[in-house]
């Protein structure tokens, strides 16, 4: 198989997986499991069965939960001058999904979020949602620095820092993450090498050994 | 469900082959292609990676973002289905044990998502014990295994170079990729120390070989397998064609039960349950092939008992399920802050290092016995589950834009950290060899079956000074390569005795080998020098439990090469009526 013909084959094998299960798509129940499915991986049938549990399940956070999950997820990642926020991401959407898919979660952001309304209930005496801009920020910044931090608010600084890894992965798992980080990969190319200017910037060049051995492309 | 009964193939076959990963894919093809008629058994559902693989996916088409399941512990997007454990298949420890055994339940097994990595074990790799007196020599040497080394290299397709390596045997390579730039860093650093880096040696197609498969487009996820077959899987490489031979019956969902024998006290067959209709069956051949791998293979024979063989088929010497044995492994990682803020471009690659180091030191100098070779990562990965985690612990530590930050924060800043450290990180795997014992072994557990009702094993393993000693020295080299290259340790580096330096459990690096080992005493060896039981002549096995030993190297380019020659002995035996 040559080059074109390889990647010809690859977009044919996509295209026709996606044609198949649109023409399977005909009563209502198939239409849920694909929406459960997505347009996502390969699943054998225990897979299958997993996802569809998961998309029956109720949601797991209550809407107050999920308000705050948007607050705290635009405060870690907000818009700036490169890309959107983390709610312009749908990253709330993803974290309550990945909590029903990895229960290990579900605690710590539940019992994490409950800990930061009561500091707010302490300190404000409202709710962390019910805060202002400038109130909310106070009780973020005691617990956004893990070497900063005081020692009664450990369990704030540990909720924080996995708000800001769910955060953070979930951002930058999708194509606007994708983006902002300059990942470029995962589309079909050839490589040949580390650009030249790339090796100048370290110093670097390959042997005459690699040059001669290695696979190269006309470029 | 109707009721049980056991019903009989009416078909009798030339070879029943239990398992379609490297070994069992290598004889049926071989098999096949000579015109016998083969039955393969898979305990798993069919696969086809053209058909089923996820490859170029983006991390937003799985809802988990390609974060592991129980089901795919490598991640949503990995080409393996199960893993360390299997719904109502379980396995059992005995005192202090903690052996990881690895199953892939699907066509191809395993081979769909491995790592590629082919080596060739060395001459010095076969005769062990003669050097340094542990375990034991193979019954084969170099020699016997490099004409099916060569020819596999042919069939199946590799890329590297030739290097002159005495231990790490040159092949019939196709040409490798360029280092990336990371792996040129850690190339100037290592070189620079006296630690040899030279091309990696994959099992994947810079070049086409063939019509049937495409080459490499660079995407790096071989992980997921590969829809145009440029790299090695045992279901496209291996079972596609065989089966378009029409001499292969595949019978996947088929969990196989035990050997069964005739009156002579040959394999007759083998017993399995189908898990579809989950009725049991019989299927019968001249020959029975296992290569289930390692542990089910042994696990098969020690399950298939009677009046005949009370300790399991073929194991007159006692020592199925002994000299269980797995690569050791350690790691350490670290970030190259000369590659902060680097300029963006598609490195992804081959699936896989595009470098490697083979093992270069002289173990009569050293307080362990055995080698272990180093496989090198960075990069600018596909963001997946997992990706930018623990910021909180990373950031503080470096100048960031001319600005000593704080660990941990948010906002803007934190963005523009998350930016600046991309592709920075540089990982190393030291992978060793071990040494087979006796007293590392797997056996039944009395007390307990899985869900069809077939006996599970249970697992007696732990690691000696030898391997230990290896891993303290992994971890030596690692920070030296590191510091080398002025890169800041991030993980990995705080490991000591207490935890034997961050070693591995055993089985965690999914090279299981040695439980069916060969040899040429029958009373402490299973299979003679053509994996052939010295016990029950049409039994074979040709899978890692074959193995004496296990080499520095990844075993499945042996797997294959002691499976093409045990097929071709079978043929020859066949043809002389011997079986």
């Amino acid at each position: 198989m040559n080059r074109r013909e390889s990647i010809k084959a690859l977009v044919i094998t996509s295209v026709a997986a996606g044609t198949i299960a649109s023409a399977c798509n005909t009563n209502p129940k198939k239409s849920e499991e694909k929406k459960a499915l997505g347009t996502g991986p390969d699943r054998m049938s225990e897979e299958k069965l997993h996802e569809q549990k998961i998309a029956e399940e109720e949601n797991f956070f209550t809407v107050d939960e999920m308000a705050s999950i948007a607050i705290l997820a635009d405060i870690i990642i907000p818009k700036d001058d490169v890309s959107g926020s983390a709610t312009d991401a749908n990253v709330p959407e993803f974290i309550e999904y990945i909590v029903k898919d990895m229960p290990k979660h579900q605690v710590p952001m539940r019992g994490g979020l409950r800990w930061l309304d009561v500091r707010c209930l302490k300190k404000f005496n409202k709710s962390f949602k019910m805060c202002d801009g400038s109130q909310r920020m106070l009780v973020i910044d005691e617990i956004a620095y893990p070497k900063k931090a005081k020692p009664e608010v450990l369990q704030g600084v540990n909720f924080f820092s996995l708000m800001r890894n769910l955060t953070a992965t979930g951002f930058y798992t999708t194509e606007m993450g994708y983006k902002d980080i300059g990942y470029m990969g995962n589309v079909p190319n050839q490589w040949n090498g580390v650009p030249d200017d790339v090796l100048k910037q370290y110093g670097l060049s390959y042997t005459e050994k690699e040059l001669k051995e290695c696979i190269s492309f006309d470029s | 469900m109707c009721a049980l009964q056991l019903k009989q193939q009416a078909k009798s076959y030339d070879a029943v082959i239990v398992g379609s990963g490297a070994g069992g894919g290598m004889a049926a093809y071989v098999l096949a292609a000579s015109g016998l008629k083969v039955c393969l058994l898979e305990a798993g559902p069919n696969y086809d990676p053209a058909v089923n693989s996820s490859q170029m996916k983006n991390a937003w088409e799985s809802p988990r973002r390609g974060a592991s399941t129980k089901f795919r512990p490598f991640g949503d997007f990995d080409g393996c289905y199960w893993g360390w454990e299997i719904e109502g298949e379980p396995y059992t420890q005995g005192p202090n044990s903690n052996w990881e055994w690895w199953r892939a339940r699907m066509v191809g097994g395993r081979t769909n998502h491995w790592g590629r990595i082919s080596l060739r074990f060395g001459p010095d790799d076969f005769k062990r014990k003669s050097i340094d007196g542990l375990g034991d020599d193979w019954p084969i040497g170099y020699d016997d295994v490099k004409p099916y080394y060569d020819k596999i290299d042919r069939l199946i397709g590799i890329f590297g170079t030739n290097e002159n390596f005495y231990n790490a045997p040159d092949g019939i390579f196709l040409p490798p990729p360029k280092p990336r730039l990371h792996e040129l860093f850690i190339k100037r650093a290592a070189v620079n120390i006296g630690i040899p880096v030279i091309p990696s040696r994959l099992s994947i197609l810079t070049k086409p070989i063939n019509k049937d498969r495409g080459a490499c487009f660079y995407c790096a996820q071989c992980n997921r397998s590969c829809k145009v077959y440029a790299d090695f899987s045992s279901s496209s490489v291996l079972i596609k064609p065989a089966i378009e031979t029409g001499n292969v019956d595949l019978i996947t969902n088929a969990m196989v039960r035990e050997v069964i024998l005739d009156r002579d006290g040959l394999a007759k067959g083998v017993s399995y349950v189908n898990k579809e209709d989950m009725q049991e069956y019989e299927v019968h051949g001249r020959t029975v092939i296992l290569a289930a791998s390692a542990c089910e293979s042994a696990r098969l024979m020690l399950n298939s008992k009677s009046t005949k063989y009370p300790n399991g088929i073929g194991n007159s010497s006692g020592v199925v399920g002994k000299y269980l044995h797995d690569s050791t492994g350690a790691d350490m990682g670290g970030i190259i802050p000369e590659l902060f803020d680097r300029k963006r471009y598609n490195e992804d690659g081959v699936g896989g290092l595009h470098v490697y180091t083979p093992w270069w030191l002289d173990n009569k100098k050293l307080d362990f016995p055995r080698g272990y070779h180093i496989e090198y990562g960075g990069g600018f990965g596909m963001p997946v589950y997992g990706f930018n985690w623990g910021i909180e612990k990373l950031n503080g530590t470096f100048n960031i834009k001319g600005q000593q930050k704080e660990y941990g924060g948010y906002g803007a800043s934190l963005k523009q950290d998350y930016r600046h450290l991309f592709g920075a990180h540089v990982g190393m795997a030291g992978r060793g060899e071990g040494i087979a014992r006796e007293d590392n072994f797997c056996e039944i557990d009395n007390d307990v079956v899985d869900k069809f009702g077939i006996p599970v094993l249970k697992f007696h393993t732990s690691w000696s000074d030898y391997e230990i000693n290896q891993a303290k020295h992994m971890k030596e080299t690692f920070k030296e390569i590191l510091h080398s290259m002025g890169a800041v340790v991030t993980w990995g580096g705080d490991d000591g005795p207490e935890n034997n330096y961050g070693l591995h459990n055993p089985g965690n690096i999914i090279h299981e080998a040695g439980t069916v080992r060969m040899g040429n005493n029958p009373k402490t060896s299973v299979l003679n020098k053509y994996s052939q039981s010295h016990d029950v002549k049409n039994l074979f096995c040709v899978d890692g439990g074959q193995f004496v030993s296990q080499a520095d190297k990844n075993i499945t380019w042996t797997i294959l090469a002691l499976s093409m020659r045990a097929s071709e002995y079978i043929i020859s035996e066949m043809k002389k009526n011997n079986l």
